[in-house]
């Protein structure tokens, strides 16, 4: 069914990603492709996989922007500008759009959890979805002829045939950097919610209108490189030192 | 976003269909005549081959049957249901005219009603979506409308000229409706060339209170769905060309030859006729390709993830 359910939904199971920690390595984008490759609903194909045209469906996707405050000088590595590392999936919205335009209700929200989900038996195949979402976050699957998406690795999350440590979305499993958290963002008490809070979690073009679950925390302010280079090159720097080293600083410090 | 051809045909020719049922459902034309006759069969024929060009593009057509279902939520289902239900009318009044060569105003209005309604559904599928601003207004609907009216007029000039009958009221009308389509469009256009983006690469990242957001790298070096689905770009000055052209093709050149044929006093025959055919193909040419910029020179919100 493609209305929406009772807003809000008592669970809003999603993501909160770290701007600031991410380092671009693309690690949950393979993950999630190999998870859901075998997982829920047909596997994710490939065009031309082995050829110069390559190309496929992929449920979450990293991008790099470079941004550049206001009256900044981009000079290389010494410069304002910074460069930040942002994955992109799904943000499971509470007013999703994909949803309520699908004409076959083959998408749909779950009235309990939030997660946006398609069933694949019902899925004609229309693009209207991936039409309507503002973010990108749905990709036809050009062999089997319906749509995918982020399922939040339902597979996962409810699966007691895995550890309990298992389960979390793939990309949050894997992520290197601990840049990637998984909760109830319903409840102000869960740590991505605590997070969100004290990072300052931040929607995506909130202008949309699609009440996004996902948040971003935003990369924390950062000193141009220009103001660290004069500093003395850690390896010569005695501050702190303590017993025997304390001692001989010390003492030729004062010869 | 990407002109899929099965969608521009979809557009352009059901919208001339509706549009020639919803003329013949006004009874403007002699019933009885054989023009009139193959204009009830003409218009069936665009509607159904606009609806079966439409399922071409989908990965799995032989489900399309589940598009009746979501009338509440979607737009593409309402259109759906409504093109079925405006069948009921639309063959009931042909049946009428082919058969008893007689014109019945009930199920002629309601068809008229009901062609309009299913216009305005399939424009209110793109009018709807908010990623995609340039689409995202009255004017959208509007503009399927008034076109659908003013190819329904220009062909059923032709066939008044071909021996319906109505070879003033009819053209009158058509050159009217074409200008004022037109007109809308312009309105449409302007809007959309001068657009302020609601979203922005900023806002799509949120780092907008850092600075200036620029794309940096890819997430991929090749084309994928999305930006091959959403990403379409026509070049600006190929745009303003192709729409000038349009604007003549389907505007100015039927809007001229339907006015010069009643004005010089014209009736009905085989020169007559073959000069607002002229005017009717020229239409749904120009309207062709105003369907496809439509598509071409929206530019929908994901392009802010990538590089424009
Ligand atoms: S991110 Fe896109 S696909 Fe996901 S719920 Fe929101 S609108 Fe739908
Ligand atoms: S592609 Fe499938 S899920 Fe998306 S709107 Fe069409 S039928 Fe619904």
């Amino acid at each position: 069914m493609t209305l929406l359910p009772a807003q809000p939904t008592p669970k809003k199971l999603g993501l909160v990603i770290d701007l600031d920690v991410c380092v671009g390595c693309h690690a949950c984008v393979v993950s999630c492709k190999e998870w859901n490759t075998g997982g829920y609903g047909s596997a994710l194909s490939d065009q031309d996989p082995y050829g110069a045209d390559v190309s496929g469906a992929w449920l979450n996707r990293v991008h790099t922007f470079e941004v550049i405050p206001e009256g900044g000088e981009i000079v290389g590595e010494a410069g304002e500008a910074r460069i930040v590392h942002f994955p992109k999936s799904c943000l499971h919205c509470e007013d999703a759009p994909c949803v309520t335009v699908c004409p076959t209700g083959a998408s749909y929200k779950r009235a309990e959890d939030g997660i946006v989900l398609v069933d694949e038996n019902m899925c004609i195949g229309c693009g209207l979805c991936a039409w309507a979402c503002p973010y990108g976050a749905r990709e036809m699957d050009l062999a089997a002829g319906v749509m995918k998406k982020c399922t939040l690795c339902i597979d996962r999350i409810y699966n007691e045939t895995i550890e309990e440590v298992d389960r979390v979305p793939s990309c949050v499993r894997t992520c290197p950097a601990n840049a990637r958290h998984y909760g109830d963002l319903a409840d102000p008490t869960s740590a991505v919610s605590i997070l969100v809070a004290e990072r300052g979690g931040m929607d995506l073009m909130p202008e949309q209108g699609t009440l996004p679950v996902n948040k971003y925390l935003p990369p924390r302010p950062r000193k141009p490189l220009a103001d660290s280079a004069h500093s003395l090159p850690l390896a010569e720097n005695t501050d702190g030192a303590k017993g025997f080293f304390g001692w001989l600083d010390g003492v030729l410090e004062r010869i | 976003m990407h002109p899929a051809f099965s969608i521009v045909i979809f557009t352009t020719l059901s919208g001339l269909g509706y549009g020639l049922a919803a003329v013949l459902g006004l009874g403007l034309l002699d019933p009885a005549a054989t023009a009139t006759k193959i204009a009830h069969l003409l218009a069936l024929a665009l509607i159904a081959t606009g609806l079966l060009s439409s399922t071409l593009h989908l990965g799995n057509p032989q489900r399309a049957w589940r598009a009746l279902s979501q009338w509440r939520s979607s737009w593409l289902s309402r259109e759906g249901v409504m093109a079925l239900i405006t069948f009921v009318p639309l063959a009931w009044s042909a049946w009428a005219s082919l058969f008893d060569g007689r014109y019945l105003a009930l199920p002629g209005l309601v068809g008229t009603l009901l062609c309009a309604v299913t216009v305005y559904c399939t424009a209110m599928i793109y009018a709807s979506l908010r990623s995609v601003q340039a689409w995202h207004t009255p004017l959208t609907p509007l503009c399927y409308l008034m076109f659908s009216a003013a190819g329904g007029l220009v062909l059923a000039s032709f066939f008044g000229f071909a021996g319906a009958g109505s070879t003033v009221l009819a053209p009158a009308l058509a050159a009217t409706f074409t200008a004022a389509a037109w007109i809308a469009k312009l309105f449409w256009r302007h809007r959309m060339r001068t657009l302020r983006p609601i979203s922005t690469p900023e806002t799509a990242t949120g780092l907008g209170r850092i600075g200036r957001v620029r794309l940096f790298e890819r997430p991929h070096i090749n084309e994928n769905y999305l930006t091959s689905e959403m990403g379409f770009k026509i070049a600006r000055k190929h745009a303003a060309k192709l729409s000038a052209i349009a604007f003549l093709l389907g505007g100015a050149v039927p809007v001229l030859l339907l006015l010069v044929l009643p004005l010089a006093g014209v009736g009905a025959g085989p020169s007559a006729s073959l000069i607002a055919l002229l005017a009717a193909c020229c239409h749904a040419a120009g309207v062709l390709m105003e369907r496809w910029l439509f598509f071409a020179e929206a530019r929908h919100s994901v392009t802010n993830y990538y590089g424009g």
